[in-house]
């Protein structure tokens, strides 16, 4: 019977960590990040390893500072478009000139938090707020049936002007939303929805009940709603299933400990609520998908998550990690061979400046998992922006994704008013910072703070940074839209960053990661032996020649070409044998006989 | 409000009373917590306990500006963080329990540390519900921003502090 129960729990606990943490630290004095000046449109500017291109301000609408009333959001994106999400509303850019981004439309429509994804012509977007009306309007909700928690879907065919089809309401309301395709049928998709909200009441919407038992399929809290989307008929829309992920996960575990099953509280308002609350989490802040994979990786308040999601009305949970160092499992990226998963930890909210000199650097930042073979998960190293961020700039880790350089892991990401960073997490137990982007805080600091003052300012900062077909996109919550560029440095080649432009895609939303699949192509190539130069993972004879023979073969085309690859390929195979890094010499080896078989 | 003036709400704002209320409240509700988690180190509580009340003090200041902060910028009146020796609100504890806690040591005060602090963040959270159960409140967006912080990071805390109330028993 115990054996029975600890494999219903399914959860697994973090134990001491795989191997030790490196000892990351704060920067020195001389961090080029430390002392910018402050200011909404000028403050001080920081950058490694990008440049700015352009900031677009916030749309009319949109533009003022006033709490989290009117902030931008997380994006989108599609074709030249780049959709951008506001508590009030939402904005649609034109980007096919970076240097002036042009705003198509802007949707004056309370919606906190706005959270957006694209599929062809239709926008969905995540209203969770109290105040949240049907129709949009201002005021608030007075009676509760204009009150909208859900999803709101928008026609955008005409980019200029979207058209409102249908609110989708659910118990909860949405947070955030995740696009998961059908497996099958194109003409289908679902929407993972987190709400972080109670259930509404059954006179609110029709079937919402909050109820203490996770596995009482009749209660609306212990559940993501699942909407069920024919895009042909959008005004079908609907939610379909529950997807109950948490059943039998109960209170987190101490690091260390073992899980258990729900236990009833005292004191608190109501026996309902309080078995609920012993009950273990019911939301997830925010869920990824990689359908590729048939994978999922919840982030759900105190548990990271993964799911297999072969069949999206049915998804199944794999396993489940606590870690005591985490406030809040917010979000996750997959590593593209679906081997490793960042999660991050939203500690504090997002509106704290939680990324302090006074701040432990394992809590507010991110940390990688590898999923074993056996689907479970192991946590490997913490890793936050090695920076000490002022008093007056809210700063925890936050939503990013991945930059598709072959044979490396590296991930861009927002970190409100910490910036941008781009981190490589290629190693599990050594993820390290190899670019960023920091702006001085909103507001100056006024006479009094201190290092470790906990005075907080105007909310601000990136949201969310995003690569998407050969550029960077930072929702600036306060400031608007950051356009940026990979600019090489030492731990980033020219090669590399050319290779990650070759990876295009016709639609992109970060939270349903797709695969990268690199084309045939020189700069791939390059790529791998610029890594094992850097890294010296062949001898450096051997890459200089091979350098050579590349340039060669170049100059060639056609036949002359092909050869000259399959002549490189079979020498290089060789070395492989006696190179320091193996497995990245045979990744090399595949790349040039790809490229040999894609010339004609 | 015990200690507190009453509340004027401007014309054509989004929040009520209720909200105004909630706020002040969780003020003091806060500063309480924060002035439980710095008596650790003296009490000699263990390096699990201390750094459990080292990230619930960090947490809870942070908020405790960004709740003065909206009051401020209400026209409100945004208590200080000496306020709890005035407000009474749910889940707080009495001097009594105060005095208690003051006196205990090591394995004593990590014990009641974690009952006091899980019956206190208890507390935290019928707040949040009250707020969320009256009509019009929790409308406007900071408000319920922080509102669901405070249930999400204060019912995980729960949690943790379960377990390893579980582990010293």
């Amino acid at each position: 019977m115990e054996m029975l129960r600890r494999s219903l729990l399914a959860a697994s606990v973090v134990g001491a960590l795989a191997t030790p943490l490196v000892a990351q630290t704060y920067p020195n004095a001389n961090d080029p990040r430390n002392n910018l000046s402050s200011g909404l449109s000028n403050a001080g500017i920081a950058i490694e390893g990008m440049r700015l291109l352009s900031t677009a301000p916030k749309a009319a609408v949109h533009d003022s500072v006033r709490g989290l009333t009117f902030v931008n959001s997380d994006l989108a994106f599609r074709g030249n478009l780049v959709y951008q999400g506001n508590f009030a509303g939402f904005a649609i850019w034109d980007v096919s000139n970076s240097a002036t981004p042009r705003l198509v439309s802007a949707v004056d429509c309370i919606t906190a938090q706005g959270d957006p994804s694209i599929i062809g012509n239709l926008l969905f977007i995540s209203a969770e707020g109290a105040g949240n009306r049907n129709d949009c309007a201002k005021g608030g909700v007075t009676n509760e049936a204009d009150h909208m928690a859900g999803v709101r879907i928008y026609d955008v065919s005409n980019p200029a002007t979207p058209r409102l089809v249908k609110n989708v309401q659910t118990c909860k309301g949405s947070h955030t939303h995740t696009v998961v395709p059908h497996p099958t049928d194109r003409g289908v998709v679902y929407l993972y929805v987190s709400g972080s909200q109670n259930a509404r009441p059954d006179t609110e919407l029709a079937g919402c009940r909050n109820g203490g038992n996770p596995a009482d399929e009749s209660n609306s809290l212990f559940r993501l709603d699942v909407i069920r989307v024919p895009l042909a008929r959008p005004e079908d829309a609907a939610v379909v299933t529950g997807a109950r992920i948490f059943t039998g996960l109960g209170p987190a575990p101490a690091r260390g400990g073992r899980a258990r099953a729900q236990r009833p509280m005292t004191g608190v308002d109501s026996a309902e609520m309080a078995m609920a609350r012993a009950a273990g989490p019911r939301n997830c802040h925010d869920v990824s998908a990689y359908p590729a994979m048939n994978l999922l990786a919840g982030a759900c308040a105190s548990y990271g998550i993964l799911v297999d999601i072969s069949n999206p009305e049915k998804p199944v949970r794999l396993d489940a990690v606590a870690d005591t160092n985490f406030s809040l499992w917010h979000t996750a990226v997959f590593s593209n061979d679906g081997k490793k998963v960042v999660f991050t930890d939203e500690w504090g909210g997002g509106t704290s400046p939680n990324c302090q000199i006074t701040h432990p650097l394992e809590m507010g930042g991110n940390t990688t998992l590898v999923i074993g073979e056996d689907r479970k998960l192991t946590q490997h190293a913490y890793f936050k922006i090695p920076t000490a961020q002022t008093a007056r700039e809210n700063c925890v880790s936050h939503n990013g994704s991945l930059i598709p350089v072959p044979g490396r892991d590296i991930m861009v990401q927002g970190w409100y008013q910490g910036g941008v960073d781009i981190i490589d997490f290629t190693d599990a137990d050594r993820p390290f910072e190899i670019g960023y982007f920091d702006r001085g805080p909103v507001d100056a600091p006024t006479v009094g703070d201190s290092a470790n003052s906990r005075a907080r300012g105007t909310i601000a900062g990136s949201w969310g940074a995003y690569w998407y077909n050969g550029k960077i996109y930072s929702s600036e919550m306060a400031r608007g839209l950051d356009i940026l560029e990979l600019v090489p440095n030492a731990q980033l080649s020219a090669n590399e960053i050319e290779a990650a432009k070759l990876v295009m895609w016709e639609e992109f939303n970060p939270q349903s990661q797709p695969k990268i699949v690199w084309p045939a192509a020189f700069p791939v190539v390059r790529s791998y032996l610029d890594q094992l130069v850097r890294t010296n993972g062949l001898a450096a004879a051997r890459t200089t020649a091979i350098g050579q023979m590349l340039n060669t073969a170049e100059r060639q085309s056609g036949a002359a070409r092909r050869t000259s690859l399959n002549t490189l390929a079979t020498a290089v195979e060789r070395d492989a044998a006696g190179a320091r890094d193996a497995a990245r010499v045979q990744m090399m080896v595949a790349a040039i006989r790809d490229l040999a078989n894609a010339t004609r | 409000m015990e200690g507190m003036p009453a509340v004027t709400i401007p014309a054509g704002a989004l929040f009520v009373e209720a909200d105004v209320r909630f706020m002040q409240g969780m003020i003091a509700h806060h500063a309480q917590a924060v002035y439980m988690t710095r008596m650790a180190e003296g009490a000699g509580a263990s390096p699990r306990v201390l750094r459990l009340a080292n990230k619930i003090d960090l947490s809870q200041a942070g908020e405790i500006s960004l709740m003065q902060g909206w009051l401020r910028s209400n026209g409100q009146v945004a208590p200080d963080t000496s306020s709890w020796r005035s407000m009474r609100m749910a889940g707080m504890l009495t001097d009594a329990e105060l005095q208690q806690l003051a006196a205990s040591r090591g394995r004593d005060f990590d014990r009641l540390f974690l009952q006091l602090m899980i019956r206190h963040h208890e507390g935290a959270l019928s707040m949040v519900s009250d707020l969320l159960k009256t009509p019009r409140a929790a409308q406007d967006v900071d408000v319920n921003v922080l509102a669901n912080e405070v249930e999400t990071s204060q019912m995980a805390e729960i949690e943790l502090m379960l377990q390893m109330l579980e582990e010293l028993n």
